[in-house]
């Protein structure tokens, strides 16, 4: 277990709580019809981006999905980034190239997701095998979905890293759907962690609600890893607290589920942590809200200052110049 | 030297210049690959550089995209072209797209044997080369020559870019010439003219640049004069090279060993008929395979696949035109 201290758990409350409210932002937006195209939730997943993000070095990537914007915003992103790629506006991280989360930055260890589900994870593996063979002390997390984990990709992937022995972890989202198809119709088998289990790959089932948890898990994980161990899984249970898109209702979720799972919100069973142990005043805790309320105030302001790309910026950018 | 050898070479070649670059794929290690183009990389450079995978081409194309965003320079084997199927999303989804949306330059090699003329069925005779001609941000190489077999491997293991690079397997042990011990690249983007000629100009790549000067030289007895140009690189092609064969003879020929609809002619025709339309003394023609599967059993291969023949065939046609 590694101890936190104060500040850090601190971090990890500023984190959660600027995920959500980047997501509420964008719902906002999106009714407002300034969004191009659909907005994709992480409610009431931040504890897994946070948590997992949190635990990692500078030196280590990430290959985030969807849901990810709050890893993303560890690894140096801010809200404005995702606010412009929503919104398709030429400032942007892609210049309006791509939307949503799908950008990057290799300076900050972040690589750009596509569409198509799983295949990341042979990329992710690609940069701990890149560490392997120059004996850095790098790791590579790539996060998927339960949906994902039923591609061909995700296997190729995960057999790779676990032939090679590379330092991969698997961040596993189990949030029960994959669109609307429940995870008993994705897998016969009872869980993520059990079909990285059959490729000889480590992995645990932990809380995906509780930040500490996943932060435990990851750091963990990772540890063994930097010492030479091959590739994990942490397997964070959790619900999508939405549809799978603002389009989709999800009237297919019962809402019996819906309940349950909002008394488990991961913001709110930290904060009830934190005042058990009396680690934050409410002083602090409303410093963190206004810094959190500023930051949004001024990143949706320069987002929406910024103007369409020009269309000719399609053309360019192609080809790498050598 | 052959056109297998040279490749070899200059793979060999980049690994001693440039440590960052290292191969994966099937079978390539101790075995040396299907066809033994990686023979004696593996005692030479260690079980680091040269990596025997899995049966995953996704996850081979996948893992090189990823270790070249990592800063290395991978060379991966698809053990026959025909397999990049299970590996074409990384391909075109990831690979191609990186650069343009996020910046990262992406620079690895896939490569592999391609195209029929060994009697190896419909999964192992494809010239599948137009599925990612049709792709930007990728860049599609395929050699005739052995000399441009090691230029054209060490320059596109230099470039930035993902690089598709088809090798013609049946001109593997076929094609012997000398090939400098030194370090030369061929130029991406550049064609050849293999043959200069007058009457018709013969646009062409890969095996077919040898059936190509075959024709020729019998057409040469007629008093026939064919030009041949090489495109050696497919993506970006070398439109300049084309339209000055094209304008010097006013007729041409598109030839390739793949089928009909949609292949690289097409797109040549439709350069030609746009850029140097007042050129032309006849109809473009089109020399191809037919819209078919490649054939397993010899004589239905010998009738898919365009030979001297057909093509001398055609350019009498065109030169009577
Ligand atoms: C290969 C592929 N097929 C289909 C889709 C369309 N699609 C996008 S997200 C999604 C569901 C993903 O579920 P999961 O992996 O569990 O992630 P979650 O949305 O629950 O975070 C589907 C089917 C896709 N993106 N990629
Ligand atoms: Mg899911």
């Amino acid at each position: 277990m590694t101890k936190l201290t104060r500040q850090q758990l601190h971090d990890l409350y500023y984190y959660l709580r600027l995920n959500r409210r980047v997501d509420e932002q964008l719902v906002s937006l999106y009714r407002q019809g300034k969004v191009v195209g659909g907005v994709y939730s992480g409610l009431g997943q931040e504890a897994i981006s946070v948590g997992s993000a949190y635990a990692l070095e500078p030196q280590d990537f990430i290959s985030p999905v969807i849901r990810n914007a709050g890893a993303m915003i560890i690894r140096g992103f801010r809200p404005r980034d995702l606010f412009l790629q929503y919104m398709g506006r030429r400032d942007g991280p892609t210049g309006g190239r791509d939307a949503n989360t799908h950008f990057g930055d290799l300076a900050r260890g972040v690589v750009a997701p596509i569409s198509m589900l799983g295949e990341t994870v042979s990329v992710a593996a690609g940069i701990a095998l890149a560490a392997k063979i120059k004996k850095e002390k790098r790791v590579a997390v790539a996060y998927v979905g339960d949906g994902a984990t039923s591609t061909g990709p995700f296997h190729e992937g995960m057999n790779l890293a676990a032939v090679q022995k590379l330092p991969l972890l698997i961040v596993g989202e189990n949030n029960g759907w994959a669109y609307s198809t429940p995870v008993e119709k994705q897998m016969a088998v009872g869980s993520m962690a059990e079909r990285a289990k059959a490729y000889g790959i480590r992995a645990v089932t932990v809380d995906g609600n509780d930040v500490l948890a996943v932060y435990q898990a990851t750091r963990a994980a990772t540890g063994r890893m930097r010492k030479g161990g091959g590739p994990e899984m942490v397997e964070c249970l959790t619900m999508r607290m939405k549809g799978h898109a603002e389009h989709d209702d999800a009237r297919y979720v019962p809402p019996k589920v819906f309940e349950k799972w909002r008394k488990r919100d991961p913001i709110l069973l930290f904060e009830k942590y934190l005042a058990a142990k009396k680690l934050m005043t409410a002083q602090q805790k409303s410093a963190i809200e206004e810094r959190i309320e500023r930051e949004i105030r001024e990143d949706v302001a320069f987002a929406e200052a910024s103007p369409f790309p020009d269309g000719a910026n399609a053309r360019g950018g192609v080809y790498s110049k050598n | 030297m052959t056109y297998l050898d040279a490749i070899r070479q200059g793979i060999w070649e980049e690994m001693e210049r440039d440590p960052s670059v290292f191969l994966l794929g099937e079978d390539i290690g101790a075995y040396g690959g299907a066809f033994k183009v990686t023979a004696g990389l593996l005692e030479k450079f260690g079980e680091t550089r040269v990596i025997d995978t899995p049966i995953s081409e996704s996850a081979i194309v996948g893992a090189a995209v990823g270790a070249a965003l990592a800063g290395l320079r991978p060379v991966a084997e698809m053990q026959f072209m025909d397999f990049i199927a299970c590996g074409f999303d990384q391909i075109v989804n990831m690979a191609a797209k990186i650069h343009y949306r996020w910046g990262p330059a992406v620079p690895i090699v896939i490569r592999g044997p391609s195209g029929a003329g060994v009697h190896g069925g419909p999964f192992h005779s494809q010239s599948n080369e137009m599925w990612f001609v049709h792709t930007p941000g990728l860049k599609v190489v395929m050699p005739a020559t052995a000399y441009d077999a090691k230029g054209l491997i060490k320059a596109s293991i230099r470039d930035d870019n993902p690089v598709m690079f088809f090798e013609h397997k049946f001109l593997y042990r076929r094609i012997k010439e000398e090939v400098p011990e030194d370090d030369y690249i061929v130029p991406l983007g550049k064609a050849a003219v293999r043959r200069e000629g007058l009457d018709i100009a013969v646009i062409t790549y890969g095996a077919m640049v040898w059936t190509a000067l075959e024709a020729a030289a019998e057409l040469e007895k007629e008093g026939l004069s064919l030009e041949v140009v090489d495109l050696r690189t497919l993506l970006p092609y070398d439109e300049d090279a084309v339209l000055a064969s094209v304008r010097k003879c006013s007729k041409v020929i598109l030839l390739h060993e793949d089928t009909r609809t949609g292949g690289m002619a097409g797109e040549l025709a439709a350069l030609i008929a746009e850029e140097a339309f007042e050129d032309l003394d006849g109809p473009i023609v089109r020399v191809t395979a037919p819209d078919t599967p490649v054939p397993f059993s010899p004589p239905m291969e010998e009738y898919f696949l365009p030979n001297a023949q057909k093509v001398v065939l055609a350019a009498r046609r065109l030169a009577a035109y």
